[in-house]
């Protein structure tokens, strides 16, 4: 290996972790985001440039930071003198001689620096901004996602999300949306939000429907690295911890779900010595913390239920009763058809396909997941299991006209030629 | 920084009672006296019913003027308040405080900076420095 592949890698790696730190004080400092986007851009660019040839500094964090200062101070200057207007002049001149004054990048005092994240955090993921944008600035600023990357992710023409980008920072900027970690008062309204929005973003990495597959780890990977710096920051509130180890919890299974041509692996069926064994100990220590805090939420709660899967060695093992009792926590807390079914189905799992079928007639008799493909697959599930085969194989069939998803409408088709000829089913 | 509150209501079909009517002016007076005491309030006022209201436009050179509000809406502008603010958060806290804001809604638009013209408008939170 090359002393130049070396500084690369470093770079590469010092631009996941670091960027969003330099990102977050210089917009404290400057109070503008593109003015910091841009100058931590030109550091690393320039550490690219000078590294290799030059060896790479012994506090690389710092470097960054404090180059982005200066890239940041000559942006500034150049853009004062193609400016007339004297008041601006007086502005820009403050932001300047602030940015002279800090030392942005103290290596024995990281606290303040960690503190501009969490700001950061707090202010892109404002409730006065559309949640996509929320979603796209936080990994744009915080995560250094690229603008395509971004768009890749979630599906939009790139065009559109830059839109959504600048106009998100257009109202931060002119709405006078504050830089600030809430006051107790907002933190715990504002941290649901936070945590909502890391875990959507883990949600569209996690999900198999959609995009392509790195940039869908490099999502999930983000969200739990900005999960983590959120529970370094506020370690004492039990819902960031929970959502932490919910998704290290899922994230544990990743390489596990996954067939060698793409296709979803169903939890049964998942050879669980693939599951991350470090993922699973690491978010059950967490889940453990957090529950012993005795305020418990919806994110402790599913990475409780997570957890349990995990523990199982075998499908068999899976603590159904348990992850049943934590479904009904969870549908006393956020209720919701979904919630509702996936009770059942852990209640058919506990108690016997007859008790969870009673409870998922009764979510088909309210209508309200006529159109969710999973409510009729888990239903012919249990028809099946009951040996009521033509009604499970009109489940089956109700399944497949809302499926889309080819490996999935693969295992349903199976499934119903099974039910259609039960003499010949697998025993 | 400066925010309008602005206050929208479903337009009441029938005449408040002198005791409701009292019980408003009373919660309105008592949130006017916050804002006073914090140094917050700019200006606010009351309208009259979208019954009352021209829309006017000059087309061509003429004005034409039209009877009732410039949209039909369900929820209308009834009044506005105009406030001294730290950032978006305590504006939105303001307007949390409106009266109004149980059965309607208040959007809350922050007064555009002439000063900022050209030169791009003064950033939040340098602005706190």
């Amino acid at each position: 290996m090359t002393g130049s592949d070396t500084a690369h890698e470093i770079v590469d790696r010092l631009f996941r972790e670091e960027q969003g730190r330099a990102v977050a004080t210089l917009i404290r400092v400057t109070g503008d985001f593109d003015l910091a986007e841009e100058a931590v851009q030109d550091a690393f660019i320039r550490a690219l440039e000078t590294w290799p040839e030059r060896g790479v500094p012994d506090n690389p964090g710092a470097w960054i930071t404090t180059t982005a200062r200066n890239r940041a101070i000559d942006r500034l200057r150049r853009r004062r003198r193609s400016i007339d207007k004297i008041e601006a002049l007086g502005r820009e001149t403050a932001a300047e001689q602030e940015l002279a004054a800090t030392d942005p990048a103290p290596a024995e005092d990281a606290m303040p620096i960690a503190d501009d994240r969490l700001r950061l955090i707090f202010t892109c993921c404002h409730p006065a901004l559309a949640m996509e944008a929320r979603v796209a600035l936080t990994l744009r600023t915080l995560g250094g996602l690229t603008t395509p990357e971004i768009a890749r992710a979630f599906l939009v023409p790139e065009p559109t999300l830059a839109q959504r980008l600048v106009r998100a920072k257009r109202k931060i900027r002119d709405a006078g949306i504050p830089y600030r970690v809430p006051p107790a008062e907002l933190l715990p309204e504002r941290l649901d939000g936070v945590l909502h929005v890391l875990y959507l973003v883990f949600n569209e990495g996690y999900a198999a429907s959609s995009g392509d597959e790195l940039i869908r780890r490099e999502l999930c990977a983000e969200a739990i690295r900005l999960a983590r710096t959120v529970v370094s920051l506020l370690p004492d509130e039990p819902e960031a911890l929970g959502l932490l180890a919910l998704m290290l919890l899922h994230d544990a299974r990743r390489d596990a779900r996954v067939g060698p041509n793409g296709e979803l692996v169903l939890l049964d069926d998942q050879d669980r010595s693939r599951w991350d064994a470090t993922r699973i100990a690491e978010g059950t220590a967490l889940i453990e913390a957090a529950l012993a805090a005795r305020r418990p939420g919806p994110y402790q709660v599913q990475a409780a239920i997570a957890a349990l899967h995990d523990e199982a060695v075998i499908p068999n093992s899976t603590d159904w009763a348990q992850i049943a009792t934590l479904y009904g926590t969870l549908q006393q807390m956020t209720p919701s058809p979904v919630v509702e079914l996936n009770l059942a189905a852990a209640v058919a799992m506990a108690d016997g396909p007859a008790v969870g079928l009673a409870m998922m007639d009764g979510i088909v008799a309210s209508g309200e997941l006529d159109a969710y493909p999973y409510l009729h697959a888990a239903r012919a599930d249990l028809l099946r299991r009951l040996e009521r085969w033509s009604e499970a194989a009109t489940a089956y069939q109700r399944a497949l006209e809302l499926t889309t998803n080819g490996p999935e409408r693969a295992f349903l088709e199976r499934r119903l030629a099974e039910v259609r000829r039960p003499a010949t089913r697998p025993s | 920084m400066q925010y309008a509150l602005l206050i929208y209501t479903p337009e009441p079909t029938e005449e408040p009672s002198q005791e409701d009517l009292a019980d408003q002016m009373a919660a309105y007076d008592a949130f006017t006296a916050h804002l006073r005491e914090r140094g917050s309030m700019l200006a606010g006022e009351a309208l009259d019913s979208t019954a009352t209201a021209t829309t006017v436009r000059v087309v061509d050179g003429r004005t034409i003027t039209t009877d009732g509000p410039f949209a039909e809406t369900k929820e209308t502008l009834g009044g506005f308040y105009l406030v001294e603010a730290a950032d978006l958060d305590e504006a939105i806290a303001f307007a949390a405080m409106i009266p109004a804001v149980k059965h309607g809604c208040i959007e809350v638009r922050p007064v555009w900076d002439y000063a900022s013209v050209g030169a791009g408008r003064p950033a939040t939170a340098a602005a706190q420095h």
